[in-house]
């Protein structure tokens, strides 16, 4: 490891490796079309996009999903590790994973239990997040695309 | 030589060595992650050193009344205090009379003050001009303004080293319908420092008056405002090392008293009865209710340790701290400077290709550093440079050269970390 990256990794960094690989190298980018919805999510205090696109399936769980994302590491890498989640979910399951990892950045790792961090996998690459409020809505924001994107969905 | 003077030779000597003043801010000695707190966020607020804690603290202890109202003792002695404020305000801006100087909330109620009260005097068909790199403050209120009393809003553009464009407000004003010009004395984000006398000139051959949002500007330099020839200067309290809650207006007495009050109740009443009110003199006629004492007190404080150690001293040690950031800065890849007007302040906004504001903000409070990064209020002059956010490192009276190195320094291991 460089010292530039020994001097800003500690044992549990909000900028894990996985963090800033995903945000360098995303493996969900793009946009699918077509797609059965799409939804954006903006921060007017930094000027960050995202915008969601999905395909559902006969259950209307998520069988596809892509994000375009202009954002921060923070941003860019839970828009990727989102998608990377969500597959295989119905807007209800989303929904509480959505609040396990809330839940994660309200409290700390320590107040998610075994079947908690379980749930979360990759997600819980944000644990950190507990320490640093002004940056959660960085996190937060692919998933405000993701619950648009199910609404356009819903409509004819 | 009393308490405060003792900070004067220590920013006069060669190769500045801050360590007396800065043991005047306590909190500056605090770490962070436990690395040495470097705080380079100064012009979103100032730190407060302890005569300003003292200051407050002192009349809340064994000093405090409510003011202009109390006919005793302790409310005398308190009115003294605050209005003391007003006379040391009255210096720092040198202004014609105390009675120009009107106490506000913060610079945001100074400028919705004159958008509403000398607002109200304006006349569908006249135009008001503002820049575009007015922090939302000098923006939003004017379109409120234009939205209820039909006045056409005027922006001046910026060109691309981050100056306003004289030639295009010189068109702007060509039709004479302009009844006032709100602009900045010196930008939140590219420290830019407006030509504010040359301004002044342009704005009154076309028969209209000046507002100058001094936020930035008399933290950083002395102003006078009648040698600039405003007609309205503002500021806030908590940039110029004093409390939140207490903000200046300057203006002209003459447009003061014909201007219409703003808020009613309290100190701005004359006389009331259910058919007729009249108001009190200026200022109190724009201050409604109790007004904010001991923020008032702390300012005074405030202003006081300024002028003891000088504004022409502060803005001399800003401007080589400056000078070093911008040549350090200009060494790290990648790293573009926001701006670059010749005249500007210790403010410093800067983007880093590869790496977002806000991740570069984080790294650097990683290690104790503190600089602000968005879009820092001022969203159309962060299109108009072509970005969506910057990190902004801002610089005060206790900022050392050697912060200015470990920002540098950091900030190159930000760019090999991220990028």
């Amino acid at each position: 490891m460089s010292e530039a990256a020994t001097s800003f990794r500690t044992a549990a960094s909000l900028y894990q490796e996985l963090v800033v690989e995903r945000a360098r190298r995303p493996l969900h980018a793009g946009d699918l079309d077509p797609a059965d919805g799409a939804g954006d999510g903006s921060n007017p205090l930094c000027g960050d996009k995202v915008r969601v696109s999905v395909r559902l399936d006969a259950h209307r769980q998520v069988a596809e999903i892509a994000h375009r994302t202009r954002g921060c590491a923070i941003c860019a890498a839970s828009a990727d590790l989102m998608a990377d989640s969500v597959v295989g979910l119905d807007e209800l399951r989303v929904e509480a994973l959505y609040g396990r990892l809330d839940h994660l950045m309200q409290q700390g790792a320590d107040a998610v239990g075994a079947d908690g961090r379980e749930q979360l996998g990759l997600l819980l690459a944000f644990s950190d997040l507990h320490d640093y409020r002004s940056r959660r809505k960085c996190a937060t924001l692919p998933w405000s695309a993701l619950r648009a994107a199910f609404k356009s969905a819903e409509e004819p | 030589m009393n308490e405060l003077s003792r900070t004067i030779p220590i920013l006069h000597a060669e190769g500045p060595d801050l360590s007396y003043l800065r043991a005047d801010f306590p909190i500056l000695s605090e770490t962070i992650r436990g690395k040495p707190f470097v705080f380079l966020d100064s012009a979103a607020s100032a730190q407060k050193p302890n005569v300003v804690i003292d200051a407050m603290s002192h009349a809340m202890r064994t000093q405090y009344a409510n003011v202009h109202r109390g006919l005793h003792w302790m409310s005398e002695r308190t009115t003294d205090a605050y209005e003391g404020t007003r006379d040391k305000v009255a210096r720092l801006l040198n202004a014609a009379s105390r009675e120009e100087i009107v106490f506000t909330g913060s610079s945001t109620n100074a400028i919705n003050l004159v958008a509403h009260s000398y607002g109200s005097l304006l006349r569908p068909g006249q135009a008001v001009v503002i820049s575009e790199m007015e922090h939302h403050a000098n923006i939003v209120p004017w379109q409120m303004l234009r939205d209820r009393s039909g006045i056409e809003l005027r922006v001046i553009p910026v060109t691309d080293a981050g100056e306003l464009d004289l030639v295009a407000f010189e068109a702007l004003l060509a039709d004479r319908k302009v009844g006032l010009v709100a602009v900045t004395h010196m930008s939140n984000v590219l420290g830019t420092v407006t030509p504010a006398a040359r301004i002044a000139e342009m704005t009154h051959a076309a028969g209209a008056k000046l507002l100058l949002d001094g936020s930035q500007a008399v933290v950083h330099r002395p102003v006078d405002v009648q040698a600039l020839g405003a007609d309205f200067y503002l500021f806030t309290g908590h940039k110029l090392y004093g409390p939140t809650g207490i903000g200046v207006l300057w203006a002209r007495r003459e447009l003061l008293e014909a201007m219409p009050p703003f808020l009613g109740g309290g100190d701005m009443i004359g006389s009331v009865s259910f058919e007729h009110t009249t108001w009190a003199e200026v200022p109190h006629k724009f201050e409604a209710g109790t007004p904010a004492i001991i923020e008032g007190i702390g300012l005074g404080a405030a202003i006081d340790y300024v002028e003891a150690i000088g504004l022409d001293v502060m803005q001399a040690h800003e401007a080589a701290l400056t000078r070093h950031a911008l040549a350090r800065l200009a060494g790290i890849e990648g790293l573009r400077v926001i701006g670059q007007a010749p005249e500007r302040g210790g403010v410093i906004s800067f983007t880093m290709q590869g790496a977002h504001a806000h991740d570069i903000a984080t790294l650097l409070d990683q290690n104790g550093i503190a600089v602000r990064a968005g879009n820092h209020c001022a969203e159309p002059l962060m299109r108009r440079m072509g970005v969506s956010s910057t990190a902004r490192a801002s610089f005060g009276i206790y900022t050392t050269m050697g912060e200015i190195d470990v920002l540098a320094d950091t900030l190159d291991r930000v760019r090999r970390f991220l990028v």
